[in-house]
């Protein structure tokens, strides 16, 4: 059992902290915890990706003769333009909480539905 | 010069709006940017019409992003059943762009005209790359840049409650493509590729495998999220009530659309309908939500007050229909859910923009204090009834064609019971459209309301032309009945083959 979770331990420390943010997202009433929260869950996924691209015992892919065994270098490209995305999220997310802040005067979800008479 | 052309068009599709969303910021002045937005919008246009008759007489193209030969490069393939997509998009962004300029004037906090130009063209790059692309870490890009952008849309509203309306659909719509993520990721792993094509090849071989099975089940949930089907539905009420008028007949028109076409495709082309229906439930996982969501969200379509989210509740009553007809699993089922894709667009297109005309006049969607207008806004309440017609599917309209093939499919597979259901359901939709229409034109006027003009001309002759869309394709059903016909048969081939 401790041999299993020690084996694919990446995907272990994947799995927890996909598990912590997608939880926090949830059980979280401020929105600025909620969005650390979604970050969380989305370093998790590329947490994810960068695992799946080593390969054992291989170096960076670097174009040399001295080097045949090297981790496959696409996951890496992916999880940039994941990056991007999600950082792009983030700004966006934290932009609406400022505003959010500004009309209502409250960032915490209870308050917020009470604001908005959806309770 | 055009002959040219020809061969690029898939590039073109979408590197047209994605080149003039970054013009239309540069503009810095509404009029200007409308300009660039409307030509990449009926350029965009051109060439989906273009990619559908190629594609609907020579077959499927397809095109490999900067000459890179797939499954190393990007490739974009196009075949009867995205090319039916894009035109829908296509066409529907352009309608409401004409439509836009009087209401962007009116809601729009002035001097951010032009960003809101810049969101709409880029939204649009979104849903075209989307459909268009034959890769599947691709989708999960053009997924994430229409979302962005309509997040930033929805937030443009004029009501403090578009903030949080915007926020609340940015957290689900995150969680959703991040599942999409976390599954094309797990193909990746099982496959060592994400060109569509070569998934199909590849999957069958490994297909019982566990990573595999995580794969579809994140992938299936995860556009189910992004397509609002109950109960995964919540985000998208109070986005489609508080977002701009021309936002909500947009996205209420393409959005959820989009995401159905991906699921079509991962369900049918990837994993092939024997996997998600002979070997896993699929049918059951869809066919159970899809009758709660016609249910359930007519029923809440009948409560709401604001006009705009009863709209809203009636999609996911909507989305629940074509997703009903996907969990048949058969020939008949999909193109009966193509059918209701296009023709779903084109009434939610003509609603959300005749809320749009009364929204301009009186500054408010809720049903009190709209009583009495139909008479004084005639045309847009000829828009009204023709959309309402349609949602019911009344004979002689768009939505009748959909009703037909949708109960022909599930007769097929012998599912009585989902025609009665269907029957029923369509009921539920005469209650909520009645109240409209009672409320517009047997109510007399509130005492103390001015009385209003007909909305500008502007405004009124897209509305009436999404509504007239609506009682045309009720009579001549050739072309997306035909269109869909053949997509369908092309999805439960498989790709490439």
């Amino acid at each position: 059992m401790l041999q299993a979770i020690l084996d694919h331990y990446n995907y272990w420390i994947a799995i927890l902290l996909m598990m912590i943010g997608l939880y926090t997202v949830v059980a979280r009433g401020n929105l600025v915890k909620k969005l650390v929260g979604l970050n969380i869950f989305q370093t998790s996924v590329f947490l994810l990706y960068i695992t799946m691209g080593k390969v054992t015992g291989g170096t960076a892919p670097i174009l040399d003769d001295r080097f045949t065994v090297y981790s496959n270098p696409l996951p890496h490209v992916l999880i940039l333009t994941a990056i991007v995305v999600g950082v792009a999220t983030t700004a966006l997310g934290l932009a609406l909480v400022v505003r959010i802040r500004e009309s209502y005067g409250t960032i915490e979800e209870d308050e917020l539905d009470l604001l908005d008479g959806e309770t | 010069m055009a002959a040219n052309l020809i061969p690029h068009l898939p590039a073109l599709q979408v590197i047209i709006p994605l080149v003039a969303a970054p013009l239309c910021l540069l503009a810095g002045r509404t009029g200007f940017a409308w300009v660039i937005a409307f030509i990449a919008s009926v350029a965009a246009t051109i060439t989906a019409a273009a990619l559908a008759y190629l594609t609907y007489h020579d077959g499927t193209i397809s095109y490999h992003m900067g000459g890179w030969a797939p499954p190393w490069g990007i490739e974009y393939v196009v075949d009867t059943a995205n090319a039916f997509i894009l035109l829908l998009v296509s066409s529907i962004a352009t309608m409401v762009l004409i439509y836009s300029p009087a209401s962007v004037a009116k809601e729009i906090r002035p001097g951010r005209g032009h960003l809101y130009y810049c969101m709409y063209i880029l939204c649009l790059t979104g849903l075209l790359g989307i459909a268009i692309t034959g890769d599947a870490f691709n989708v999960f890009v053009f997924l994430e840049v229409s979302s962005l952008s309509s997040y930033a849309l929805i937030a443009m509203g004029g009501q403090r409650k578009a903030l949080t309306a915007a926020f609340q659909y940015l957290v689900m719509g995150t969680i959703g493509a991040t599942f999409f993520l976390i599954g094309v990721g797990l193909l990746y792993m099982m496959t060592g590729t994400l060109n569509m094509a070569d998934l199909a090849k590849r999957i069958p071989e490994i297909q019982d495998s566990r990573p595999v099975l995580a794969a579809f089940a994140f992938i299936t949930v995860g556009l189910a999220l992004k397509a609002a089907l109950f109960p995964l539905h919540l985000w998208l009420p109070n986005a489609y009530a508080y977002a701009p008028s021309g936002v909500s007949a947009f996205m209420a028109a393409t959005a959820t659309k989009v995401s159905l076409y991906v699921l079509l495709r991962f369900t049918f082309t990837i994993f092939g309908a024997e996997f998600a229906f002979g070997n896993l439930p699929l049918s059951w996982v869809l066919l159970v939500p899809a009758v709660i969501a016609m249910f359930a969200g007519s029923f809440s379509a009948m409560f709401q007050r604001d006009i705009k989210r009863m709209l809203a509740y009636s999609s996911v009553a909507q989305i629940g229909y074509i997703t009903l007809a996907i969990s048949l699993g058969t020939n008949a089922g999909v193109m009966a859910a193509l059918v209701h894709i296009f023709n779903h667009g084109l009434m939610k297109a003509a609603l959300f923009c005749a809320m749009g005309c009364i929204f301009y006049r009186i500054g408010s969607t809720r049903i009190d204090q709209m009583a009495g207008l139909g008479r004084q806004m005639p045309w847009t309440f000829a828009a009204i009834v023709a959309g309402g017609l349609s949602l019911l599917g009344v004979p002689l309209t768009a939505g009748f064609i959909s009703k037909w093939y949708l109960v022909q499919a599930a007769m097929q597979s012998g599912l009585w019971i989902l025609v009665v259901l269907i029957a029923v359901s369509s009921m539920l939709a005469l209650v909520y459209v009645w109240r409209l229409v009672e409320a517009l034109y047997f109510k007399e006027p509130n005492p103390g309301r001015e009385t209003v003009a007909e909305a500008p001309m502007s405004m009124l002759v897209p509305t009436l032309l999404l509504a007239g869309a609506n009682i045309y394709f009720g009579i001549d059903t050739r072309v997306p009945v035909a269109m869909a016909e053949n997509a369908a048969n092309l999805l439960m081939q498989g790709l490439g083959q």
